[in-house]
Parts: C-alpha cells; structure tokens; sequence
C-alpha cells in the first residue's frame, strides 16, 4: 500500500479531473504524500463531495473541522474555514476539502453523501453556530436546547460568562 | 396483546449504558422501533480548554478522553503536536510507545470483554477480564506511577525509559495472558446462551459500516482490513509482524472474536518491541516552551476503540488555535440506530456494548 | 405432657420455627451466594461482619430496616404496598406443609416435623408459590413505571409458561407415588428403595430448568435483568420493601429445593439405603441429610448463575415451548404407560 500512497501522478490525476469537472470553484489544489488537498467554493462543496466519493472513490468520511478565522484571518478571509477529511480505503489516501464560510452563513449539508458527517455537522453547529441545510436533524448534540451562543467560537469566553446555564 | 408504543429512557443513570449516555428508545412491547442517543452529559469544553493551554499541558487532558486507553490519547495528540512542529521521534522513544500503546490496547479489550460478558449476564468474566487488566495496570503504576489516566507519553517521546526489571516483568505479565484468555473462551466461545445473544445480532454490512464511519474493531468484524497501523503506519509499526484478525459476519460475535484475536497480535507487537528496543534516547530534546509556527497537522492512529485523529492548528504561540478530536466513539455509536433496527430491547445492550464505546471520548 | 404444652406450646413453637426456619436458610443462602460466587471469580466477597462474613445479610437488613421507606407520587399505594407481604407470605406460608423430617418421638408424644399434613401438601405447595407472582405483577404494575412494568410482564409471561413442564413433572412424580402428601411421596420412596430423581431422571431436569425459570434466578433472571432493565419489578421499591422481595427470591429458592429434594431426592433419606455396609449413614439424623441435599440444590443455583450468561426473551420462550413442554408430555405419557402396564 505505501507504494499505492506515493502514487503523485494519479493523484495529480485527480485533482485534474476536479478542475475540469468545477472549473472556477476549485480555487486551490495539491497534492502531497498520499494526501489531495483542495480548497473550494462553498456552493460546489456537495456537488464535489460526491464526487470524490462516486468517481474518485472516498469512501470513507473521516472528520469534519470548524476554524474560526477571527484572531487569525486565514486567506481566504471569512470568519470560518471549514475542513472535510475524506479517506479511501483500500489505499489510505487522504484527501482535505477547505470551504470558506462567513458569520451567519450556512452550508449545504453533507448527509446526502456521507451519512457518517450526521453528528459531525451536528457538532459544528453547536460549537460554532454553521447552520447545515438539507440536514436532517439539526440540534445540538452536547449542549442543552436552549444554552444561548456557540462556545467554540473565540468571541466566547473561556469563563466568567454571565447567563447560560 | 395489543401494546402502545412506549418511550423508554435508558440512561443517563442507567447499568448498561457505560458511563452517561442517555438513549431515547421507542419500544412496542420487547421490540425496538427507534434508538435516539442524546449525548453531552459528560461535555466539558475540552477542546475550549486546549485553546487557552500550552501544547504539553494538553497532554494529561488527552488522559480524560478515553479513559480506558489514556495512552493511546496521548499518543495521537503527541504524534499530531510532533508532525506540526516537526519533531523528530528517537527510535527507541518510539519502540516504547509501541509497548506501551499496545499493552493499553491489552487493557481496553479486556476491560471490554469484561463488560460487554457483564451486559449479556455472564458476571463472572466481568471479573476475569479485570483480573487480567489488572497487572497490566501494574505494569503502567510501576512505570509512571499512575494506573488510569496515566500521562506516560509527551511530546517528543515517553516519560520514563523502559528498564530491564519492568521489561522482564511485562514478560511474566504477557505469558500470564494466553491462559486467562482461555479461561474467558471456554466460557462463552461455545456457549448456546452467548452465542444466541451475540450471533447475527447487531449485524452491519462492510458496504453501510463504512458509509456510517465504523472503524476499528467493529469495522473489522466486517471483514474490512483497516487498520492505520498497516495502512498508514506511525511509530515504527512497520517494523513489527502482526496480522489484522478480521470477522466475516459484522454481528457481535464476530466483534467479541476480532478483539480477543487483537489482545494475541497485541501481545506478539510487545514481544517483539521488547526483543528490538533499540539503545538511544528515550525522548527528543524538546524546548520546555514549544512555540510552533501557524500550520495545521492531521494525525491519527488506530486506538483500541477505532481511529483516533487530531487535528493541530497552531497560530506561533506556545498556545494551539485550535486542537480537534476525531473520536472512533462518537462516530461508531452514530450506527446505533440502524445496528438495533427491529431488534429486541435486550440486544439493544448488547449491541452498545459491542460497539466499545467511553462517554469521555464521546462528550469530550 | 400436659395439653397446655400439646395444644398451645408445641404449635406455637412450630409456627416460630416455620418463620424461623427459612430465614435462617435466606440468611445462610445470601451469605453462600455472595461468598461462593465471589469465590469463583476471583474475589473475596464480604468476610467483615462475624466469621467469615456470615452476618453480612443481618447487617444488610439491619441497614434496610432503617432506610426510608419511599412510594413513587404515581404509584397505587394499595398494590404498592401489598405486593412484597404477597410475596413474602406465600413462600413463608409454603413451609407449612414442607416437611422436615420423620416424626421425632419424645416420651410418650410424636413430634412431627411439618404443621400442616395434607392429603394434597403438593398441590397446595405449588399453588402457593405461583401466588408470588401476583406479588410481582402487582409490584411491578403498582409502580407506575417503565422498567418494573417490563419486568413484570416478562416475569408474568415466564412464570405462566414454565408452570406447564413444572406440573406436568410433578405429575409423573404423583403417579408413581399415587399420594399427593409430601410425607407420602418420601415414605413411598423409602418403600421402592429408589429415588424417584433416578427412576425419572427426565421428569427431574424438567422440574429443576423450571424451577430456575420460576424462581427468576440466572439465566432466566430477565424479570430483574440488572444490564437491562436496572432491577426490573423492584425497581422502585426500597428500604424494607424491597428486603421483602430480595429475602421472598430466597426463601423461593429454599422452597423449590426442598421440594425437589421430597419429589425426586428422597426427602430426609439417607443415601445408599439398600447397602448393608453403608448402615452407618442412618445413625445421621433425616433432618441433617435434609439439609445437605438442600443446600447442594442450593450450590447448583449460585453455580449456574456464576457461570452462564442471560437467556434473551424470545429464546426464553422458545426454550419451553418448543422443548421443554413436549420433553415433559412425552416423558408423562411414557410414565403414565410403564405405570398402567404394570
């Protein structure tokens, strides 16, 4: 399999096959020890998702991760990057799927794909407050109903908070 | 007998539950319509917390998560922490926490099958299960000094070294093994009862496992070979011979026969860690305060319970911007609902125990 | 003697020693169990309160005693109240017609060893014990909660369905005796020279796997299955109440082995009746060889539940149904034939 890992050229295959297939949504890519990295629109950010998972064959969906940009602006600007991790079995490649997301924006979710990003949206909503639409339940999954604010998000005090529970 | 349906509330104080998970349940009489897990009874803002500590201060907090395995916790987040700072692990650090991981992989499968017996009814190899964790704990309180949250990995490398009395006493502890193993098997690998209880209950397609983000054990009981140590191998886990025990079926039974045939490749790992221990140091010079460059770093490994990632972001403080957990808990127990479908109330238990999961890892 | 000591004294004392008698035995058992159990996994079990731990359950009680009484808000108190005294008052009541042992001669007065000798102490006995099961029900429906009332309504459907194989055991045991009193069915044994567990050992299994099932006791504990249903129908029960139906299960278990040891085992007979070189035995007094048949049933109870897993439900049901009922009518009908052709 490492040698399956090291394969860059079919890698590079890929991300070739992304660019031509959302032109001017993908705005970054590349490729590095057995890992496609690629920075995208947030409005392909499903279409693209399955398409990693029919064509390219991701078919595992490994985790989903919320930056909050705002003592940090990261290049693309927005107040939240958000991170798919996707994993292909067999051959353990990697591959990173960035979207930038503004304050109050929201994403399209991706259970229609990955029924396994169910709770890991779910997570990003209650931590940081990304509204996922198209999913099917989504609550809060570790804090009560009516905690007010997302604790994850750096403008949320670390303690001292009045109010809340 | 015609019956409403019944909500019934399983936890968050429940026997079964395996720490404080509450699960919402529809029944019809015995029959299990819906399962709702609700979760964060145990939430504390671990990952708020990482942000405002230094990155070796997070490392005994990674003991909190799974407290079964505080090793492997610790092990995930220093690799994670060491592949964004670029820190170059000596070869001998690594044999060690290959010992060390694995003899706590021993220690969370036999805990398991300990329990996941005590959740079917067979009480007494509740009993031998924890007997033989028991001087596995030893070992770790006579390296460390601490049994559960035990902290013995940081970055860079491992606490203490690896000397010749506590190697000949993991030894004894790894021969004493095999036969405890045995005595557990001959209680229920041929049981009618257990087998009933756990053959064809649960059963999860490798197809649907992998769409639902099963990994581990579970996963492997379908017949899925995925296993990071093999796949993508850390610590020098390439250096050591050992086979991937994989099910056929993806029902209990095949969960509870994956992990007993994990705990024998565990203990072959150890051996022959502790034949190849390397001289050298046991530790990387590490600066006391680690200041790391902004960047981002994906590390996982497999933990006893499924694979185990964090995510590092650092910002050039001493201080992470962000540390994210992929827990295998919180993901495996995702496939609850669709594993009890139209099963009976009683395999509900046995099909969460089957799945190995720890609250702590779950709520974070 | 005079009638003040026959009439008043004698059956007072019989009466104390009939409440007494099983409570000794739950005691004993309580301690046996968490002891021999510990044992077998390894452990110590409780070894503090006296010898060896002995007074343990005292101690337990003594602590439930005093603990608050407590009734759910939503639970009917009547049902809730009545069901552990249910429960308790027909094991208790059972003993009554358990005898002990032969009639003890002193002086010119027999002492039986049993209150009451009726010409039907079988069918009494049993109908006794399956009056706690509307304990039970009751206790479990009384609670007004989900658990108790699952465990209820297994312990209901349980109880009903392995109360068939149980009679039909017995059955086999009367035709053979043709007497339904107790002392009878010991005497006849006395008479044939073999226990009616080795003629029938068929008849024996099904009673013994029944009589587990009946008593909620591992494997067939799923009415109080603790890793499902917490503790099934005394869930909500506590202090002294829920002593009540803790001390009931072992005063049931005390009772169903005494009447395996009548049914099957020969009551207070000592073993190897027929061998003249084993004489010596009969110098032991009946009642001793009683209790050591007793407590070896008993043994049997601790060491299954040490060692097996719990029955799901539905293989629960399907284990009487599909194989024990028709195991017990065949065996029946082959004894009621080897009786009418002899």
């Amino acid at each position: 399999m490492p040698a399956d890992r090291a394969d860059q050229s079919k890698l590079r295959k890929a991300l070739d096959a992304l660019a031509g297939r959302f032109g001017d949504a993908v705005l970054a890519g590349a490729a590095d020890k057995g890992e496609l990295a690629v920075r995208l629109t947030k409005d392909v950010i499903v279409p693209a998702l399955s398409f990693f998972k029919e064509e390219l064959g991701f078919n595992a969906f490994e985790d989903l991760v919320v930056f909050d940009n705002l003592n940090s602006p990261d290049e693309g600007g927005a107040r939240f990057t958000v991170v798919y991790r996707l994993f292909k079995f067999p051959g353990a490649v990697r591959a990173r799927l960035t979207v930038e997301v503004g304050d109050g924006e929201s994403l399209p979710s991706a259970v229609p794909v990955y029924r396994a990003a169910d709770w890991a949206e779910r997570e990003a909503f209650d931590m940081f407050g990304i509204p996922f639409e198209g999913h099917p339940d989504l609550r809060r999954i570790y804090l009560p109903d009516d905690f007010e604010g997302h604790p994850l998000r750096k403008d949320f005090p670390l303690a001292g908070r009045t109010g809340g529970l | 007998m015609a019956f409403r349906e019944i909500d019934l509330n399983m936890g968050p104080q429940h026997p079964s539950t395996h720490g404080v998970l509450r699960l919402k349940l529809a029944v019809d009489n015995e029959v299990v319509l819906r399962v709702e897990p609700v979760l964060g009874y145990l939430h504390r803002g671990m990952e708020k917390l990482w942000e405002s500590l230094t990155y070796t201060q997070i490392v005994p907090l990674t003991d909190r998560l799974d407290y079964l395995a505080s090793l492997s916790n610790n092990l995930a987040y220093c690799l994670a922490v060491e592949k964004l700072a670029g820190i170059e692990v000596p070869r001998r650090a690594r044999y060690i926490r290959v010992v060390l991981a694995e003899l706590q992989r021993l220690a969370s499968h036999l805990a398991w099958t300990g329990f996941m017996a005590n959740d079917i009814g067979a009480m007494s190899v509740l009993l031998y299960g924890f007997e033989a964790r028991e001087d596995i704990l030893d070992i770790f309180e006579e390296y460390c000094g601490a049994r559960l949250t035990v902290h013995g990995i940081r970055i860079g490398g491992a606490v203490h070294d690896l000397d010749g009395p506590l190697v000949s006493r993991i030894r004894a502890v790894l021969e004493r093994i095999p036969k405890r193993l045995a005595d557990i098997r001959s209680l229920l690998d041929e049981n009618r009862i257990w087998k009933e209880r756990t053959v064809g209950i649960g059963r999860i397609t490798a197809g649907e496992a992998i769409d639902y983000g099963l990994t581990g054990p579970p996963l492997r009981a379908c017949g899925v070979a995925w296993d990071m140590r093999k796949d993508i191998p850390y610590s020098s886990y390439d250096d050591f011979d050992f086979d991937v025990p994989l099910g056929t079926n993806g029902d209990v039974y095949d969960r509870y026969l994956v992990r007993l045939e994990e705990i024998c490749q565990s203990i072959r790992i150890v051996g022959q860690a502790l034949d190849g221990l390397p001289e050298g140091e046991f530790k990387a010079k590490v600066p006391r305060v680690l200041k790391i460059a902004p960047g981002e770093a994906f590390h996982t490994i497999e933990a006893p319970k499924g694979v185990l990632g964090f995510t590092v972001r650092s910002n050039g403080t001493d201080k992470p911007e962000r540390v994210k957990m992929k827990s295998p808990s919180f993901i495996n127990l995702q496939s609850l609902e669709h594993l009890c479908q139209g099963n009976l109330f009683s395999d509900v238990i046995g099909i969460l125990g089957s799945l190995d999961i720890v609250l702590g890892e779950i709520d974070k | 003697m005079t009638p003040f000591v026959a009439d008043v004294l004698i059956p007072l004392g019989k009466i104390a020693a009939v409440i007494l008698y099983p409570m000794v035995m739950v005691v004993v058992m309580i301690w046996l169990e968490r002891r021999v159990v510990a044992l077998m996994q390894g452990r110590l079990g409780p070894n503090r309160v006296g010898f060896q731990g002995v007074l343990q359950p005292v101690a337990d009680a003594v602590k439930l005693f005093f603990k608050e009484d407590i009734i759910p808000r939503q639970a009917d108190k009547l049902l809730f109240n009545i069901s552990p005294v249910l429960v308790m008052f027909s094991s208790l009541l059972a003993f009554c017609f358990v005898p002990l042992g032969e009639p003890v001669r002193i002086g010119t007065t027999t002492l039986t060893l049993w209150i009451a000798d009726s010409p039907v102490g079988l069918l009494i006995v049993l109908g006794l014990s399956s009056i706690s099961v509307f304990g039970v029900i009751f206790g479990g429906w009384a609670s007004n909660s989900k658990y108790p009332l699952m465990g209820a309504l297994r312990s209901v459907i349980q109880v009903l369905s392995y109360e068939i194989p149980t009679g039909l055991a017995v059955l086999t045991v009367v035709f053979l005796a043709r007497s339904m009193d107790l002392v009878e069915i010991v005497r006849r044994q006395e008479a044939s020279g073999v226990w009616y567990g080795f003629l029938m050992p068929v008849s024996f299994v099904v009673f013994w796997i029944s009589a587990v099932a009946e008593t909620n006791r591992a494997p067939f504990d799923l009415p109080e299955a603790e890793s499902e249903l917490v503790a099934g129908y005394h869930t909500e029960y506590s202090g002294m109440k829920f002593a009540y139906f803790y001390m009931a299960e072992y005063a049931h278990m005390v009772l169903v082995s005494s009447l395996v040891v009548i049914l099957f085992f020969g009551g207070w007979l000592p073993p190897f009746q027929g061998v003249k070189a084993l004489a010596f035995l009969h110098a032991v007094p009946g009642f001793i060889w009683y209790l050591v048949k007793i407590m070896f049933f008993l043994y049997l109870y601790v060491w299954i539940r040490a060692t097996l897993p719990r029955y799901r439900f539905d293989s629960l049901i399907r284990l009487v149904w599909k194989w024990l009922i028709p195991l017990a009518l065949a065996n029946f009908l082959v004894v009621a034939l080897v009786r009418f052709l002899r």
